[in-house]
């Protein structure tokens, strides 16, 4: 159910709960990320996956349990401070500002360790927003939006990224150009937690996959066992 | 009987003897600020509403009372109503405008016309600038049946109108209108999917707030004998604020409670001078960062919880 | 030179020139404003305080340590301005959860808090203060008192500086991008706490540098403050709060228009403003330059 052994995770959540004022919408999340992996909150709406992103960003306000990052408990901490562990997060809503451009977007988050990427990097990453540096933010397109969104988070040098539904409302071509620049970035050695929906898309980049439902971690499938598990996953999606 | 039951008849009671007890113009003073705070408060309680330019219907309903009892030797009772309808056509044409924008910018906009009122009143003939109406002279009442030269007799006149004034705030908050404006108040976009159109009825309790803070105005000028431009100042605006912060918003009984507070204070601190101005700041801010709910609404939650911790 | 409509030309370029000066107070004050409502939602009624406390400063600075006009130019906003982060850290900090209206009184209060300790130490009459550059040129068509002209360019200047600094900084898409999403600004590992602190501390620096210049101008006067913002709201609500360049545009024309009035209507100089502002609710109410946020 977890990483190989003698390897500390990079990320390790137990027993994680989170309230929304009086909504209880965690109660025990448990899971584990190696360096390097890349793994994937599965569930149906409302499961508490996005809650559970922003949960170990800091974001929710109340919140109990463990969630440790290089074996450093942040549970408690603010956001500010757990961004400049090495988190990087890019939330559902993309959250691309307007009243900034996009290379002003794209130089927003601070650098919080060494080793990310230059912005020419990203701009050979990303040729198109390249083009429309100098355009508003919000003017670009949904996928040209989702785009800024991660690019902007890959020069901070955050180690473990937080993609929440990148391939949401975007159109099949965009959706694989999405995937070839996530499989790019594990080959780059980030270490990535996705949320997703599409799970034929989740399958085509996750080592393994977590199902979330009512808030609760209540199952994991590893890549080598999805097609048996196919039948399984489905029941659990609701597809 | 219900504890506030017997809260108000003891407090009716005690109004009715209280000129026996204790100066009948600081008392009266007091009933016409306890009016004014209980208007705005009507907005702001149950509207939601800020309005942080009511001095202008108060001060301008004084110099309407003073000029048409003083310029037009006309009885009181056309002075108090000249003063209601001034203040609440000048409501209608202000609430027309100011709702248009909502919350803060509402805030603003009421205190930058209470600003333009204050400025034409410094420049029009009829207030007499900077020393203002003075001696407006105490007419009998009814035709000369109740003369109110007599500060104890004046007394039950200025209780009659306060009482009637709240009556009038108490029947607005709980007919459907004010169900209404309480709906709009708590969650406008349901309200006006619902069909309410949500700026009439903001408008209509701005502009009886308005009329009632005119009322109170009125009465004032009726008690002093006097309307000046302190009456449509911005300070006056903000003390009105303050009563019905210190009293409680939305009671309907904190407003008369900051009231009295209030200019119990000023009486007291009359000689400090500015240093009222100081206190009064403190205790916004005081009120502000520790007891939002001024002194009946913190009183009303220590009652509630005592009642839990009993039962 | 020839009259126009029956003014002469060195009243009514008199007048503009005072109408610039209002301007450039006006738009300095908004500009604050507008500021500090962008990243904090609270509009601060101190402001008014703060700028008075900036021209008392200078007076203090003057009259016990002989400190001349220009190094109280620099002293005096950070006097005031960290009295300004004392307020934000103690006080406004720990009410930003609640309804924007508290954060409205709180900064009323502390205004007349401020004020009254003033006016209850120096009385309300005002006090002089010299002019650090007297004199003046003959233009011919009117006579231009250096430090007035001095004035406008000045004021102009902080307002491109404060643009500049908002608009193309690193430190003001900051700003911009935190007043539009605190919580994911700082979930990028900006500490938009202090940000937040920060603000607030030089826009009331920024209203205590406009009190300074104010002095040699006006007499220094614990009212001062509260005469000025009641018109600065006004400015504000025509101006709208969602641009800069809006804010200073807005108060500098709305200073322009006032002194015009003056020049061919005076009785209403005095109310000209709120009248464009009931004629700017009644077209555009989220202001001329604003969004409705």
């Amino acid at each position: 159910m977890s990483v190989p052994d003698m390897v500390e995770p990079l990320l390790k959540v137990a027993g994680l709960q989170a309230w929304y004022g009086e909504s209880h919408v965690l109660h025990g999340i448990d899971f584990e990320i190696g360096r390097g992996e890349l793994v994937t909150l599965l569930g149906r709406n409302g499961a508490g996956k996005t809650t559970t992103l922003r949960s170990i960003m800091g974001i929710v306000g109340k919140r109990t349990g463990s969630v440790k990052f290089e074996g450093r408990e942040t549970v408690g901490q603010q956001s500010n401070i757990i961004a400049r562990l090495g988190l990087a997060y890019c939330p559902e809503e993309r959250g691309i500002f307007s009243s900034l451009n996009v290379e002003e977007n794209l130089m927003l988050p601070p650098v919080v360790k060494p080793g990310g990427m230059s912005l020419e990097e990203i701009y050979k990453l990303f040729p198109n927003l390249l083009e429309r540096r100098r355009s508003q933010g919000t003017k670009l397109s949904g996928g040209e939006q989702q785009m800024l969104a991660i690019g902007r988070i890959l020069r901070t040098g955050a180690s473990l990224l937080l993609l929440d539904e990148p391939t949401e409302g975007l159109a099949p071509v965009i959706v694989q150009r999405i995937g070839d620049i996530i499989r790019t970035l594990k080959e780059r050695g980030f270490t990535i937690l996705l949320v997703e929906q599409n799970f034929h898309f989740a399958a085509t980049v996750a080592d393994r996959h977590y199902v979330v439902e009512d808030g609760r971690v209540i199952d994991m499938v590893g890549k080598a066992d999805v097609q048996q598990s196919l039948g399984k996953l489905q029941a659990y999606l609701g597809v | 009987m219900k504890p506030s039951q017997i809260a108000l008849v003891v407090a009716l009671a005690a109004s009715l003897v209280a000129p026996f007890f204790a100066y009948p113009v600081f008392l009266m003073t007091a009933l016409c600020f306890a009016l004014f705070a209980g208007a705005f408060n009507l907005l702001l309680g149950y509207a939601g509403l800020m309005s942080f330019g009511h001095a202008m219907f108060f001060g301008m309903a004084a110099y309407f009372f003073g000029h048409v009892v003083k310029a037009w030797g006309l009885p009181p009772e056309l002075g108090l109503l000249a003063g209601v309808l001034g203040a609440a056509a000048l409501g209608l044409v202000t609430g027309a405008l100011a709702i248009r924008r909502q919350g803060i910018y509402f805030a603003m906009i009421t205190l930058a016309f209470a600003q333009m009122v204050y400025f034409l009143c410094v420049q029009m003939p009829f207030t007499h600038g900077e020393d203002g109406l003075q001696g407006i002279e105490r007419r009998a009442l009814l035709g000369g049946l109740i003369p109110i030269t007599d500060d104890r007799v004046l007394y039950y006149v200025v209780l009659a109108i306060f009482l009637f004034g709240y009556f009038c705030i108490y029947r607005f908050i709980h007919s459907p209108f004010g169900q209404v404006l309480k709906a709009i108040r708590d969650n406008e976009p349901r309200a006006v999917s619902l069909g309410y159109e949500a700026d009439r009825y903001k408008l209509l309790a701005f502009v009886l707030s308005a009329a009632l803070s005119g009322l109170a105005g009125a009465t004032k000028a009726m008690v002093l004998q006097f309307a000046t431009l302190t009456d449509v100042s911005a300070g006056q605006s903000g003390e009105v604020v303050l009563m019905a912060l210190v009293g409680g918003l939305g009671t309907i009984t904190g407003p008369i409670v900051g009231a009295f507070i209030i200019i119990t204070m000023q009486n007291y601190l009359a000689s400090f001078g500015e240093f009222v101005l100081v206190i009064q700041g403190a205790i916004f801010v005081v009120i502000v960062m520790a007891f939002r709910k001024g002194l009946v609404g913190e009183i009303a939650d220590w009652w509630k919880s005592r009642g839990k911790k009993a039962g | 030179m020839f009259d126009f409509l029956g003014i002469s030309p060195p009243a009514l370029f008199g007048q503009m020139l005072l109408g610039l000066i209002n301007g450039a107070f006006y738009a300095m004050l908004s500009l604050g404003l507008a500021v500090i409502f962008g990243l904090l939602n609270v509009i601060n009624f101190t402001h008014g305080a703060q700028y008075m406390m900036g021209a008392f400063a200078a007076w203090l600075l003057l009259g016990i340590f002989n400190v001349p006009f220009w190094a109280a130019l620099v002293l005096a906003p950070i006097i005031v301005g960290l009295i300004g982060v004392a307020i934000e850290r103690l006080m406004l900090k720990r009410i930003y959860h609640l309804d924007h209206l508290y954060g409205f009184l709180l900064t009323f209060g502390l205004s007349l808090v401020i004020e009254g300790m003033f006016r209850w130490q120096w009385g309300s009459s005002g006090a002089p203060y010299p002019s650090p550059i007297p004199g003046g040129y003959n233009l011919g068509f009117m006579f231009l008192p250096t430090y007035r002209g001095f004035v406008v360019v000045a004021a102009l200047v902080i307002c491109l500086v404060t643009w500049y600094a908002i608009e193309r900084t690193r430190l003001g898409a900051y700003l911009r991008a935190a007043t539009e999403n605190p919580t994911l600004v700082r979930a990028f590992g900006i500490n938009v706490p202090r940000l937040i602190t920060i603000t607030y501390g030089v826009g009331v620096g920024l209203a205590a540098l406009a009190g300074v210049l104010a002095a040699p101008i006006q007499q220094v006067s614990a009212l001062m403050g509260t005469n000025l913002v009641l018109v600065v709201f006004a400015v504000v609500v025509i101006g709208g709060m969602g641009s800069i360049m809006g804010s200073i545009v807005t108060g500098f024309g709305l200073g322009l228009i006032e002194g015009m009035t003056k020049v061919f209507y005076p009785p209403a100089s005095n109310t000209v403003i709120f009248v464009v502002m009931a004629l700017v609710l009644l077209v555009k109410p989220a202001g001329l330059f604003g969004q409705t946020k």
